[in-house]
């Protein structure tokens, strides 16, 4: 079976999608970016489907699953990189992917995640937290 | 339909003894429905071509226009028919040169009329209607072909994403919007907006005469597949009747930024992006 790697880049997972993706890959994915995120203790997850061509309902979903397990855990997910055919397909299908943040590359889903994360740093500014002083 | 090998051989004959009469007599009549919008000698060329074409197809057994060995005349006729075609002669025009050929025909029988004589004529009048209805036929295919082309080359221009700012691209849309064209302007706009990695996009609707139900759901399709690729899109250019009608129609926008003016719009981007703008001083000394 393939599996889908994932790679940290300072303060975030890339999880760059090179594969088709059958359910057993999909649900792997997802057990494996759980455990990554708790084990690093990133805070953004980059998805970049770029060299998908087909999105279908089920990958819709399991971007969506990932979103709201990243939520739980403390992380943002950005999906990046969606070519214009799968968007258009995906509108014609009526899922518009709810939830999750799209950006139109990783280097605009990075300063996304970036952004995202000192409004979070802006508001604990007054508690001395020792998880804000770390990064 | 097709000739037999006799009537063949005898129309082949025909056309090689009475070469010179025949073409310059086909010439002649072809020239007078075309009303000198042709060249002599052009037209000279082509009868020519056809005479050659005919006789060599001829010599070669029965002539049947849908035979493996007519594919030379069948060449030179579709070869005529596109050039009529795109010169912007009329259907008529051009199978009347064909049709000339009965005239011709017919002149060169009757100074010698023999007892097959007219069987002849018949037969070899139902082939030349043959040639006439093909290049007909290959008429309206170019005919068809030019225009299939030109409505292409119509969408291509009619819709243009143009880059206004660093990170923002406008569509100004011009024209009625239908399913085709809304397909073209959302494809384009998406890919540009990869291309040029732009996050925002405005879609100018100044030029849209008309909004209804199903041009409002093209919009908010574009609008929705570039949220998804990560891009926002923001609607300028709404005219107060069109505000009107979008109000009547009970059409929802949602949370998609309308503006009155393209100039609007690009502030707003701006503003969004942090970028500002500042009025020079004038100065004094003016």
């Amino acid at each position: 079976m393939e599996r889908v790697p994932i790679l940290k880049i300072g303060d975030i997972l890339l999880v760059s999608i090179q594969v088709d993706m059958s359910d057993q890959t999909a649900l792997q994915l997802q057990e494996d970016l759980a455990e990554r995120i708790v084990a690093t203790g990133c805070h953004g997850v980059i998805i970049d489907i770029t060299a998908l061509d087909i999105v279908d309902s089920f990958v819709g979903r399991m971007l969506s699953t990932i979103a709201s397990i990243s939520k739980v855990l403390d992380a943002e997910t950005v999906v990046v990189g969606m070519r214009p055919a799968v968007a258009i397909t995906l509108v014609e299908l009526g899922l518009s992917l709810n939830g999750i943040r799209t950006a139109l590359n990783v280097e605009r889903g990075m300063e996304l995640i970036a952004a995202a994360h000192a409004d979070e740093h802006e508001e604990l500014d007054d508690e001395p937290d020792a998880e804000t002083a770390s990064s | 339909m097709a000739l037999s090998a006799e009537e063949s051989g005898r129309l082949a004959g025909l056309l090689t003894s009475h070469a010179d009469r025949v073409m310059s007599r086909w010439v002649e009549v072809a020239a007078g429905s075309l009303r000198g919008r042709l060249s002599q000698a052009e037209l000279r060329r082509q009868v020519e071509d056809l005479h050659r074409s005919m006789v060599g197809t001829a010599e070669h057994g029965p002539l049947h226009l849908d035979g493996e060995h007519a594919a030379e005349l069948r060449a030179v006729l579709a070869d005529l028919s596109r050039g009529r075609a795109r010169q912007g002669f009329s259907a008529t025009e051009t199978a009347t040169s064909i049709f000339a050929l009965k005239d011709v025909l017919l002149e060169v029988m009757e100074a010698d009329a023999g007892e097959s004589t007219l069987r002849d004529y018949v037969a070899y009048s139902r082939l030349v209607d043959q040639m006439g209805l093909f290049t007909f036929e290959t008429y309206v295919r170019t005919r068809e072909s030019l225009i299939a082309d030109q409505a292409e080359q119509l969408l291509e221009l009619s819709t243009p994403v143009v880059k206004l700012w660093e990170g923002v691209v406008a569509v100004p849309l011009v024209g009625t919007l239908d399913s085709a064209r809304a397909q073209v302007v959302m494809e384009r706009l998406l890919q540009t907006l990869v291309d040029t990695s732009s996050p925002y996009a405005i879609i100018d609707i100044t030029g849209v005469p008309a909004v209804d139900t199903q041009v409002a759901q093209h919009i908010l399709k574009t609008v929705v597949a570039a949220r998804l690729m990560g891009a926002d899109c923001i609607i300028s250019g709404i005219r107060p009747q069109i505000a009107q009608t979008i109000v009547a129609l009970g059409i929802e926008f949602g949370d998609i930024a309308t503006k009155a003016s393209l100039a609007d719009a690009l502030r707003h981007v701006l503003r969004l992006t942090g970028v500002e703008t500042a009025r020079r001083q004038p100065r004094r000394d003016r």
